[in-house]
């Protein structure tokens, strides 16, 4: 009996949000004794990116190394991760929410006549039945949802448990499957990526400008703060709308959702919308310069004030502390 | 060409979120309900290929007969006809069961739907349709152009986005910028009143899932306000208090 992690990797790194669903399953296995651990990545990886799996929870990796699944094929990634899940006879499948994973979950819920839950914030309860609680309403509440099937796939929202960096060594099985032709017959012709960037869904903090920012031209400021704090960059709305940033740093409710422990948003004054993307976030700050912005009821801390003259201060207090 | 766009019924996104019955039912008292935005996107992709390449758009929703003003809504923007599967939607693959059978009878090229609906935001419908139909399933899609028999499509991912190339029929799950928003005109409205809506009762699939109860998080304390003049002391307190750098 096991726990599967379906793994990603980008850019030639086990990507983070996938460890952390490592530590979730090891939390998962222990709570319900569901056996071992073991993650499974497809496509080109090093084994030293690898066998961070160990630290994270995992006793055994299964790398199927095979060329043609480096791209996210979803319906290939969807039929190797079924082939593995029956070879080591798992009873749950566990993954990292991102915009691969979902994909490949939900074909793999009809392969595997699973249960899926997605947006999961905690451990199982299993007191009466399998419950889970997971994120809805784009955060604005949770549902406790019951999973009435034998097998089981959840989705895990990033933070749902804290990364695990103290687990033995693991095991790193290389293992060649038989993927149908028809299940690659969709392509990835080119990627258009920001490289060497902490990507905003992943990222632990988020520094964010709105209008109040005024212009594209004064963005250098929430960059160099950015930088000095290891936090990826967002924006609002109506700023990704005009073209002042690129659409992938929209965070909102139509836009990406994030869950960092540090959220700084600067001349955004607070709409619903743009709320429903950063509630999951562990600490809100807000500066701006309305003290009347609704942005300042969802914060915990605020500063009233101009972006202009308060951004500055804050970069040098930032590397002052360091 | 036949495309199917499924949309969901759901709470605008500026509504307050409650529960009534202990926490078991959403409270609808006072709540505006709309075309799922990422749905709403879907649509209107689907009416410019239909006016580009000609197509018969058909809108369908799972949903009881409070949906139906919701439908005509979808008929006023541009679809042709609608289909209304009578059943509250139990969960993702109640759903994805219900329009696969539809999709079997019909045989569409070209299935779309919002990457998620804004209350469960699971995203997961269009990818059980795909692997029920044996048809690819591509999400969340922010371009959708089509060449002949080819779909060229751009997915986001995590910091930007890919080219994905594939051909009909497929699925996808769509957000922005695909399209603009249309919003209905008088003729619109007007042409949607006669119709067609066909309510077709749900197959006997069962859900996998079922919430038991709702939850709202915790409500937010008061904002620890810094003097603008003392900005040394928000990093102190985000260091020694919150505990997040």
């Amino acid at each position: 009996m096991s726990v599967l992690v379906y793994i990603e990797h980008a850019e030639g790194s086990v990507k983070k949000t996938s460890l952390e669903a490592i530590s979730y399953a090891k939390a998962l296995s222990e709570k319900l004794s569901l056996g071992e651990v073991i993650a499974v990545a497809l496509g080109a990886i090093s084994t030293d990116e690898l066998s961070k799996a160990g630290p994270a929870g995992a006793s055994k990796v299964i790398h199927v190394g095979d060329q043609k699944l480096n791209d996210g094929i979803i319906q290939a990634h969807a039929e190797a991760v079924a082939q593995v899940y029956k070879k080591v006879v798992a009873s749950t499948l566990v993954l990292a929410k991102s915009s691969l994973g979902d994909a490949v979950a939900a074909r793999l819920a009809i392969k595997l006549d699973a249960g899926l839950v997605s947006n999961v914030v905690e451990l199982p309860d299993t007191t009466s039945g399998y419950k889970v609680k997971r994120s809805i309403y784009t955060g604005k509440a949770f549902a406790e949802t019951m999973v009435n099937t034998e097998n089981k796939i959840l989705a895990v929202k990033k933070n749902a448990v804290d990364l695990k960096t103290d687990g033995p060594a693991v095991v790193i099985e290389e293992v060649t499957l038989e993927i149908p032709a028809a299940d690659f017959v969709t392509s990835i012709t080119s990627t258009d990526k920001a490289t060497g960037e902490i990507l905003l869904p992943e990222a632990d903090i988020v520094v964010s400008g709105g209008r109040g920012m005024k212009g594209p031209e004064n963005w250098g400021m929430i960059e160099e703060l950015a930088k000095e704090l290891e936090a990826a960059t967002g924006c609002s709305k109506p700023v990704s709308d005009i073209g002042w940033r690129p659409h992938h740093e929209h965070v909102g409710q139509t836009g990406v959702k994030v869950a960092p422990t540090l959220y700084i948003a600067v001349g955004i004054s607070g709409a619903i919308q743009h709320l429903a993307g950063v509630n999951s976030s562990k600490c809100i700050v807000v500066i701006n310069k309305d003290p009347e912005a609704p942005f300042f009821k969802a914060a915990d801390y605020g500063i009233v004030g101009d972006a202009f003259e308060i951004l500055p201060k804050l970069i040098e207090a930032v590397k002052a502390q360091k | 060409m036949k495309i199917l766009v499924c949309i969901t019924h759901v709470p605008d996104t500026t509504s307050k979120i409650q529960f009534t019955d202990n926490n078991t039912k959403f409270d609808k008292n006072g709540v505006q309900f709309i075309i799922g935005p990422y749905d709403d996107y879907a649509l209107a992709r689907a009416v410019e290929l239909k006016e580009q390449l000609g197509a018969n758009l058909t809108v369908l929703s799972v949903g009881e007969a409070e949906t139906e003003p919701t439908l005509r809504k979808a008929l006023a923007i541009g679809a042709d006809d609608a289909i209304r599967i009578n059943s509250f939607p139990k969960d993702s693959l109640f759903v994805a069961k219900q329009i696969a059978a539809i999709a079997k009878q019909n045989g569409y090229d070209l299935i779309l739907m919002g990457r998620e609906s804004i209350d469960f935001n699971g995203g997961m419908v269009h990818g059980m349709v795909g692997e029920l139909l044996g048809i690819p399933s591509i999400s969340p899609v922010m371009k959708l152009e089509i060449e002949g028999e080819k779909v060229k499509m751009a997915r986001e991912i995590e910091g930007g986005k890919e080219y994905v190339e594939a051909k009909l029929p497929l699925i996808a799950g769509c957000q922005e910028p695909i399209a603009e928003w249309k919003i209905p005109n008088m003729r619109g409205i007007m042409s949607a009143r006669t119709k067609p809506l066909v309510v077709i009762e749900p197959s006997s699939d069962n859900p996998v899932t079922e919430v038991t109860s709702f939850v709202l998080p915790p409500a937010k304390g008061a904002v620890k306000l810094v003097d603008k003049d003392n900005v040394g002391e928000l990093v102190r307190l985000l260091k020694n208090e919150a505990k997040v750098l």
